[in-house]
């Protein structure tokens, strides 16, 4: 089994004035490729701090992050920032598509960022958008979508660049329960079609789905429960079919 | 994909773009007519002194050098004695007086300023159609003087130097022919000018004109030295004072520096002021779009775009408000040059604003450069914004 992700006893402390706050205090976890990670936990124990920094969106205050074989927490600005384009793809709970943008453009944003020739960058982005089931949508803009049609975007957009690892954010969070279903389908598919998938979630329907469910709480893992085992016939590499 | 993103920011809020796109322009238009008015006085006054190839100006001692009114006596000899030094190659006698001319098909009279000068030597009009003076009993005009009176060229008119409205008495009145129209350099617009013989207008003038004159201008040998001559006269006769062009420059330069100062100031207040709409514009932009920004960061859009897309928006602000601004600095000032050429006294030619696409140009540059300059500090904090607290951050908004 491939190591997509190894975390090693990650901190995270908010200096905030009077008492500093400890939101991750030493995570360690291995995701290998082909998994369906959730991160449950109560409100406030450092699920979304940890995922940001799993996603290069922030910095630890000590440990090492390794995703496909780089050291996330090393990373400069740039090449954090290259990281972010093309090693990982982010789902966030609010959708936060480009407003003025199309969804096919909001699928091609990251591919431009990383110079997609443009003929290559529409295709995939039609491809994207008929994967997730937004063929017929292309040329709406967010405010023209439902939520769940936004999520969907913007799961399609995270894709664009075919991350190792789909990091998601409470993709289910702001959806209500027959739409939050359709994004699980969504994610269950990727999952079944080879991406690996880490999901924080207070969703119980979304817990249910992954294959693997950690228990954060004060910051540290507490419990680590595999529901579902990797096939035997995982696909070799980290890299995401779709 | 960016730029595309830039102009929808632009377009999302047309109504405040177009806002600050005036804003800008009223700045820009302000910046060129200050540009405009900073070289325009002193090059058209050096314009026209220079375009009558004198050097030295004599006048009245004790009268200023435009002072119609005063003459000095002895004119014939003070000329020929000019005339003699080895060092002095021209010297033309003018003097200026007024004209009275009975309007063609009625009995009302017109005034305007006659010019009694020699017109082998004289610098002060160009004739545009008919001929020049060939004779005593001839006058060349101008186009004012013609609409004002209803002559023509070749008419033949009775005019004189004095009248006296109460008793509609002419006095030194003479018959002349109009041989040709000109333009004087030196006249106010609007004013109906006419230039005669030297000899004609003296004797039109009787007593109080004999043999005098108002100004004497004197060109020196190429070479010479025109502080030592100019030293010379006034040493030689106490009646007249002489002034050099150069120094005439020099004068009205002193005079003009603060006009200039003026517009240096008005023009550093315009770029402030061009720079300070579009990074306001610019930081309410990015405030605005702080999350967007964010999300892109995220996603890996380098720091690098988002600074020029920050900066693209400044760019394309202060771009067409300069566009903007150019015709609206050019139909301001020129609207201004007709207001103050309209004040009494100055010459038509005379521009408070010239355009100058060298000078025009670097100013709108200038004012260009303030916009981006004006974009680079909002784009700086919106590349290096900390990207999980701000996602946070937007989230509780
Ligand atoms: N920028 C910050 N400054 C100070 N404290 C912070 C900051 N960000 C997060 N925290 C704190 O860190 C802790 C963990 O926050 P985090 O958002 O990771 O929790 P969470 O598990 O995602 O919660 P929820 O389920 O409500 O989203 C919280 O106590 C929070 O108040
Ligand atoms: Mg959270």
């Amino acid at each position: 089994m491939t190591l997509v992700l190894s975390a090693r006893d990650v901190r995270r402390d908010y200096p905030v004035a009077g008492t500093p706050v400890h939101a991750v205090r030493g995570i360690s976890l291995d995701v290998h490729a082909g998994e369906w990670v959730a991160i449950v936990g109560p409100s406030g124990c450092g699920k979304s701090t940890l995922l940001n920094l799993l996603g290069a969106i922030d910095r630890p205050s000590a440990g090492s992050i390794t995703i496909a074989g780089r050291d996330v927490a090393r990373l400069g600005d740039a090449e954090a920032t290259r990281f972010r384009l093309t090693g990982v793809g982010f789902v966030f709970q609010r959708f936060y598509l480009m407003p003025t943008l199309t969804a096919a453009e909001n699928v091609e944003l990251p591919m431009a960022e990383a110079k997609v020739p443009r003929v290559e960058r529409e295709a995939r982005a039609r491809e994207l958008l008929g994967y997730v089931g937004l063929a017929g949508r292309a040329d709406h803009r967010p405010f023209q979508l439902s939520g769940g049609e936004q999520q969907r975007v913007a799961i399609a957009r995270a894709l664009a660049n075919r991350p190792a690892l789909l990091l998601a954010d409470e993709p289910t969070g702001e959806l209500d329960a027959r739409t939050g279903t359709e994004v699980i389908a969504l994610l269950d598919r990727l999952n079944r079609d080879g991406t690996t998938i880490v999901t924080v979630t207070h969703d119980e329907e979304l817990a249910q789905a992954a294959r693997r469910v950690v228990h954060v709480r004060d910051g540290a893992i507490v419990d680590d429960v595999v529901r579902r085992p990797l096939p035997p016939a995982a696909p070799a590499d980290g890299a995401a079919r779709r | 994909m960016i730029w595309r993103l830039a102009a929808a920011t632009l377009l999302r809020r047309r109504a405040r773009t177009a806002l600050t796109v005036a804003g800008v322009a009223v700045a820009a238009a302000m910046l060129l007519d200050m540009v405009m008015l900073g070289s325009g006085m002193r090059e058209s006054f050096r314009g026209f002194v220079e375009q009558q190839g004198f050097q030295l100006r004599l006048t009245p001692r004790g009268t200023m050098p435009f002072d119609s009114e005063a003459t000095v006596g002895g004119a014939a000899r003070l000329a020929d004695s000019l005339r003699a030094a080895p060092d002095i190659v021209a010297v033309a006698p003018l003097l200026g007086t007024k004209l009275f001319t009975p309007r063609a098909g009625d009995d009302s009279v017109v005034a305007g300023f006659l010019l009694g000068l020699d017109p082998a030597t004289q610098g002060d009009y160009v004739v545009v159609e008919g001929r020049d003076l060939a004779a005593d009993d001839e006058l060349v005009v101008n186009a004012n003087w013609l609409a004002a009176t209803g002559r023509r060229i070749g008419d033949t008119v009775r005019v004189a130097q004095g009248y006296e409205p109460q008793v509609r008495r002419f006095r030194g009145a003479r018959t002349l022919r109009v041989v040709g129209r000109a333009r004087f350099v030196m006249l106010a617009g609007g004013e109906r000018a006419a230039a005669v013989p030297l000899a004609t207008a003296q004797a039109m003038g009787g007593e109080t004109t004999r043999d005098r004159v108002s100004v004497l201008l004197v060109a020196t040998r190429p070479g010479a030295d025109v502080e030592a001559v100019r030293a010379r006269i006034e040493a030689g006769e106490p009646r007249v004072s002489a002034l050099s062009t150069a120094a005439a420059l020099k004068f009205v330069d002193e005079r003009l520096s603060y006009f200039r100062q003026l517009a240096f100031i008005l023009a550093s207040v315009s770029l402030a002021v061009g720079f300070l709409l579009v990074s306001t514009l610019v930081t309410v932009s990015v405030n605005e779009r702080i999350g967007e920004i964010a999300v892109m960061r995220a996603i890996g859009v380098a720091r690098g775009r988002i600074v020029a897309q920050v900066m693209g928006e400044g760019l394309v602000l202060s771009l067409a408000g300069a566009g903007l601004g150019l015709g609206l600095g050019l139909v301001t000032a020129h609207w201004l040059n007709g207001i103050l050429a309209a004040f009494p006294g100055l010459p038509a030619a005379f521009d408070f604003f010239r355009f100058e696409p060298s000078a025009a140009l670097r100013a709108l540059g200038l004012l260009v450069l303030c916009g981006l300059a004006a974009g680079a500090w909002p784009a700086w904090r919106a590349a290096t914004l900390p990207i999980a607290r701000t996602l946070r951050e937007e989230a509780v908004a």
